[in-house]
């Protein structure tokens, strides 16, 4: 056990780690999971549980490894997703400036290169965004919402799940490593 | 000073990035405007891909259909060839409509017969968020589509169309936690409202406890919501629950049987009448008698009549004609209580006087001689 938090956790905070990508390659990675979202559903149905602008939120943040830049990027992905949606803008906007910056914290304490982190990560991140959407289509907007926990519990899994490959896949368009 | 803003820069931003966000939700909900020049470009920027993602799929999925269909032609030729024959003959009047096979054609045929006028849409993307059942169809403002329209398919109600832009629309589907409309039940039209639950089911609330809908029956659009027009199919009733109040209904939406892939839009509703299921009162083809045989009868001659309704009724009409009046038409009243039998009284030679309030009242029995003892 203690060897495995060893492994997992860390202490100093890892600057020395931190990953750049080209700004064109964020941006376009972003759009393709906000193209992906809103349009292979319609024809591949289960795919439809896939929070790709969540994951790559989630893998930007923790590769920068610092919470502005991670700020910045869930704020304007969510907001991105916001325009095309039907409820105004900003909600997914404050629910992924959140992820962000949570993302980007967890990355100083956790070894976010283990893959079962990862999951971990992408698990809880998908159940917290989840739930506080809802909270905020509740409280802001007086919507009743949909959060089904069991549905979202095997959500998380399934989003942890297809995370890992996806993050690896991504870790290969890294610029480079200090 | 400095030392503070430094170490609790990131919280800072984060609470500056969250709080214009919220203002910026608030603003929106209390003034219920929308940044629709915002949503106009990303809507502007991504509908051009989605077309164009949507042209080379279905170019793909032509190429691959047709390649497959000939390959397995030959082999399934000899017993589609039997199995049409067959199914020409049992269904005469569903091969006519599922003859057309291109769902264009069928949507051309749906618009035809139907008053209202309509729009073709293809859906080309869905919105963004897991739990979202909003999708865009590539006509918009430009094609005279507009907020609040109807949406519909051959098969029933798909949705409503939530923003309007120039070259898109977002289409809040029937299955959406925010969608409600009108309905009304096919047999006993009982009113109620329909609600989209986030699944593939409906609900259907308001509808009183003692209106009678059995499972399996349709719920149609009652136009009341100025939305749908009224005789759209709703969907099939799945289920039934007895609340406190009302009857909680659920409902298989039958407007995605088909798949949801073109659509169409009301550009102006025209309330139609519900289909009538009633076989009592559906009229009913007789073909023509057989030559020679004996003419049918009146039915309502007296050679038919089997009840004592029919006896009663017939007593009557013969009693109004020996009063001189005529049986089942507003006016005077004939008096029930005489012979029907006895002999018409002949008309009085002297001049009659002014009616009486009395006489007034009972015309019939003045009129006429006072009935025989029986």
């Amino acid at each position: 056990m203690s060897e495995y938090s060893g492994h997992v956790l860390t202490e100093i905070p890892r600057r020395s780690k931190v990953a750049r990508f080209r700004p064109a390659v964020i941006v376009v990675i972003a759009l393709v999971a906000i193209l992906f979202q809103i349009y292979v559903p319609r024809f591949l149905q289960y795919l439809a549980y896939l929070e790709l602008p969540l994951l790559v939120t989630v893998y930007f943040s923790l590769m920068k490894r610092q919470e502005i830049p991670g700020v910045l990027f869930g704020a304007s992905i969510g907001l991105v997703q916001d325009s095309l949606s039907h409820q105004p803008m900003g909600m997914f906007g404050i629910v992924k400036t959140l992820v962000g910056y949570f993302s980007a914290s967890a990355s100083l304490r956790f070894d976010v290169e283990n893959q079962w982190m990862r999951f971990i990560l992408c698990f809880f991140f998908y159940l917290f965004h989840q739930f506080f959407y809802w909270v905020l289509v509740r409280a802001l907007l007086d919507q009743p919402g949909d959060f089904d926990p069991r549905k979202e519990l095997v959500l998380a899994f399934l989003n942890g799940t297809v995370a890992v490959p996806l993050f690896q896949l991504l870790d290969k368009l890294k610029e480079t490593v200090d | 000073m400095d030392s503070i803003l430094q170490r609790y820069r990131n919280q800072m931003v984060l609470v500056i990035v969250v709080g214009l966000q919220l203002i910026l939700v608030g603003y929106q909900v209390r003034n219920k405007e929308d940044m629709r020049l915002v949503r106009v470009w990303a809507v502007s920027a991504v509908t051009p891909l989605a077309r164009v993602l949507e042209g080379v799929r279905g170019l793909g999925a032509r190429i691959l259909n047709d390649y497959f269909l000939l390959l397995a032609a030959r082999d399934e030729n000899a017993r589609l060839k039997e199995e049409l024959n067959r199914l020409k003959l049992e269904n005469q009047q569903m091969r006519e409509d599922l003859g057309t096979a291109d769902r264009g054609k069928a949507l051309l045929a749906f618009q035809a017969r139907t008053p209202s006028k309509m729009l073709a849409a293809r859906v080309i993307a869905n919105s963004a968020g897991v739990n979202s059942k909003v999708v865009f169809v590539d006509r918009g403002t430009v094609n005279g589509v507009m907020r609040g329209m109807a949406v519909i398919t051959p098969d029933g109600i798909v949705g409503r169309v939530l923003l309007a832009y120039p070259m898109a629309s977002q289409v809040m589907l029937v299955s959406d936690s925010g969608f409600a409309a009108g309905v009304v039940s096919q047999k006993a039209h009982a009113l109620g409202i329909v609600r989209g639950q986030g699944n593939s089911n409906l609900l259907v609330d308001r509808v009183p406890i003692e209106a009678k809908v059995e499972v399996g029956e349709r719920f149609y659009t009652s136009g009341d919501d100025r939305i749908f027009p009224r005789g759209l199919l709703a969907g099939e009733v799945k289920s039934i629950a007895q609340g406190r109040l009302y009857q909680e209904i659920v409902l298989v939406p039958s407007g995605f049987r088909s798949g949801l892939e073109e659509v169409l839009i009301v550009l102006e509703g025209v309330h139609q009448d519900l289909p009538n299921i009633d076989p009592s009162r559906q009229p009913i083809k007789l073909v023509p008698p057989v030559e020679g045989a004996p003419e049918e009868k009146d039915p309502d001659s007296s050679d038919l009549q089997t009840t004592d309704a029919d006896r009663l009724r017939e007593r009557y009409r013969k009693l109004a004609e020996s009063q001189g009046l005529t049986f089942g038409t507003p006016g005077r009243t004939p008096n029930f209580n005489a012979n029907p039998d006895a002999p018409r009284p002949r008309p009085s030679v002297t001049p009659t006087p002014a009616p009486t309030p009395a006489a007034t009242q009972t015309p019939a029995s003045a009129a006429v001689p006072p009935p025989p003892n029986q």
